[in-house]
């Protein structure tokens, strides 16, 4: 059975030409329908097992919140149906519909009854949602007088005060100070670990890549791709720097997802990583010089073309990346027809893991303004360290250590 | 629908706690607010229209007969425009809490009518005291008092959801109803006896529901009598009727709600 079950659902508004039309359609049986139906979600479909994270992406507008408050049980589909099963907590629109003229412990207690927990049980865990959101005597003011910081804080103690079944969050996360952040990723993260059911948007590629085993991205109301965050991410990102042109994706060996995107007038024909002496390289060794070429054709004239790459963890998460124009060579005015190659040296000064080159050529400071050709996965990597002190994360830091006699 | 309802009785009732802390607790006379200002409105009518212009309840003599009459009419008229005037507004109210969080919407309108019937039972309890203070306690008839009430809050209800579900799509009918109310107060014989309007206005005022509880109301409080029965049963047909209307304009229109919040 699985644990959230959306099935065909759709959602229009009713668009009336003017106030009287409604009237009309109310109060004559026989009229006909005197409304326009706006679609803002249609034929959505997926389902989310018990115990899996789930993110959704897309543009503003693109129906996300929509299909959250539908799955949240707030608005009603105008077709389609979604089923749920177990307790469910949803944190929509960023709160609770907290009362602003009374305190925030009298709201933590109403919206935890809103919940579906007896006034009793709220009132026994009062002191945990006072003491996790962390607003000191504010708990005791009116809420008109908070920050919107604090009003996250308290809807998200509250409505994550006992663990749910399914937990379905908007945006939340995005909002409130950076200890905050951590802290309630950290029990979300927790609450995975127990097998809470997760559905959220966001906007932050990190948390995607972060919480969820799947992704789905929604583009006009429909759902646009479904899969593995890293590859509905990279289709995502290409298809924000060029939404039109085609975006193409193609697996590869490893099971991971090679997405392609952009306009075409310059390609990238060839992506190798070589060691000093130009042998092409699959292991590197903590800190070695590398040569990371990449061979380029230009297929119409190009004023300007900036050269990009960028190196990822496993998650998909950067690690570093640069191009031409930080770094002062930028060419311009390329015939077409014209070959050309560039080559970054660099030390691979990163952890001990697998990493994923993706390369991009476009225009301007970032592949937003005009994106070529953009490569994910364009060569793959792993690091071992063979020759330096024992140490983790991504990143090799140089450290000299030394003791003194206090 | 009832057993959701009966689920979110915490709520309900934490939310009818809630409105009654924020109106007594909360501010400095507290609860005397609540008696002060329907006192302040007896005790202007009673003396305008009893002592500055003289006018006598016909046939009843006392004392205090007018100001019984009067609370008769105003403490009730009281309860039917509490209730429908803020069930009326409830769902624009919490339009906030709606978009965010799933609850039966249902609840809205119970808290309303629970918080009215409190603030009720509280100033009627007043009023009662004085009754039997001053030696005017009407004796059996007071049970009359129950059917009648539950009439009156039926009617209300009715009314409120049926305005409440129509304001949220016509938002003309929140200021209309404001309006419609002044003018119902002053076509319902509650500071003025029904007999002195002129001849030809009485066979219309049966088609005031109001005016059949609160003559119920003030045959009772006012001359110890049992209420006519027939006008006060057809009250309740009418009652029962705009129920079921507010009820399926509520089942057929509360998913549409949300959107045009």
């Amino acid at each position: 059975m699985a644990a959230i079950e959306v099935v065909g659902l759709g959602k229009a508004y009713k668009k009336y030409p003017n106030p009287w039309a409604r009237l009309a359609e109310w109060v004559d049986p026989w009229s006909r329908p005197r409304h326009r139906l706006h679609w803002v979600l249609e034929e959505v479909s997926f389902t989310v097992q018990p115990g899996e994270a789930v993110g959704l992406v897309g543009l503003n507008g693109a129906g996300k919140s929509t299909l959250l408050k539908l799955i949240a049980g707030v608005a009603e589909p105008t077709r389609g149906v979604v089923r749920l099963q177990g307790r469910v907590a949803a944190l929509l629109e960023l709160g609770l519909g907290f009362h602003p003229d009374f305190t925030g412990r009298q709201n933590a207690l109403l919206a935890g009854q809103l919940l579906g927990l007896s006034a009793e049980q709220v009132r026994a865990l009062l002191p945990q949602i006072e003491a996790f959101a962390e607003i000191g005597e504010y708990f005791d003011e009116p809420v008109r007088v908070y920050s919107s910081g604090m009003q996250v804080r308290l809807a998200f103690a509250v409505a994550t005060v006992v663990r749910p079944d399914v937990l379905i969050v908007d945006e939340a996360l995005s909002v409130g100070d950076a200890y905050f952040q951590h802290k309630s990723f950290d029990r979300i993260l927790e609450f995975r670990a127990q097998g809470t059911t997760l559905l959220f948007v966001s906007h932050d590629k990190a948390s995607i890549l972060r919480l969820c085993d799947r992704a789905i991205l929604l583009e006009g109301g429909r759902v646009a791709m479904e899969g593995a965050p890293e590859s509905v991410m990279d289709f995502y990102n290409a298809r924000i720097a060029d939404r039109g042109t085609g975006v193409v994706q193609e697996p590869l060996a490893d099971g991971r997802v090679r997405t392609r995107s952009g306009s075409g007038e310059a390609k990238i024909e060839a992506v190798r990583l070589l060691d000093e002496a130009g042998r092409a390289l699959a292991v590197v060794r903590v800190g070695q010089a590398v040569r990371l070429e990449v061979e380029i054709a230009c297929q119409e004239a190009v004023p300007e073309l900036v050269a990009g790459f960028m190196i990822r963890d496993r998650m998909g998460l950067p690690v570093f990346g640069t191009n031409t124009f930080h770094l002062g060579a930028v060419r311009r005015d390329l015939a077409p027809g014209a070959r050309l190659r560039v080559c970054f040296a660099l030390e691979a000064n990163v952890g001990v893991g697998s990493y994923s080159v993706t390369v991009a050529l476009h225009r301007g400071d970032t592949h937003v303004s005009g994106n070529y050709d953009w490569w994910d996965h364009a060569v793959v990597f792993e690091v071992v360290n063979a020759d330096r002190p024992t140490f983790v994360g991504t990143a090799c830091l140089p450290v000299a250590v030394r003791w003194e006699e206090g | 629908m009832w057993r959701a309802l009966w689920a979110y009785r915490g709520f309900v009732w934490g939310s009818v706690r809630r409105e009654f802390d924020a109106r007594y607790r909360h501010s400095l006379l507290g609860a005397s607010w609540a008696v002060l200002q329907p006192l302040a409105m007896i005790v202007i009518y009673t003396v305008v229209f009893s002592r500055v212009m003289h006018s006598r309840l016909p046939g009843v003599s006392g004392d205090f007969a007018y100001s019984i009459y009067l609370c008769a009419g105003v403490l009730t008229w009281g309860l039917f425009a509490e209730i429908t005037g803020r069930a009326q507004n409830v769902f624009l109210e919490q339009a906030n809490l709606l978009k965010k969080v799933s609850f039966p919407r249902l609840c809205l309108p119970v808290i309303v009518v629970a918080s009215a019937v409190v603030n009720f039972v509280i100033i009627f309890g007043l009023f009662t005291a004085f009754l039997i203070l001053v030696g005017a306690f009407p004796g059996w008839a007071f049970v009359a008092l129950l059917p009648v009430l539950a009439v009156e809050v039926l009617l209300a209800v009715g009314l409120g959801v049926t305005l409440g579900v129509l304001n949220v799509f016509f938002r003309d009918v929140g200021p209309f109803y404001a309006v419609v109310l002044q003018f119902w107060f002053w076509l319902t014989p509650i500071v003025y006896p029904a007999s002195i309007l002129p001849q030809w206005v009485q066979p219309w005022m049966c088609w005031n529901p109001m005016a059949q509880l609160v003559g119920a109301y003030q045959r009772i409080l006012v001359e110890g009598a049992w209420p006519e029965w027939k006008g006060v049963g057809a009250v309740a047909l009418l009652a029962i009727v705009l129920c079921l209307l507010g009820w399926r304009l509520f089942r057929v229109h509360a998913g549409e709600m949300v959107d045009e919040l």
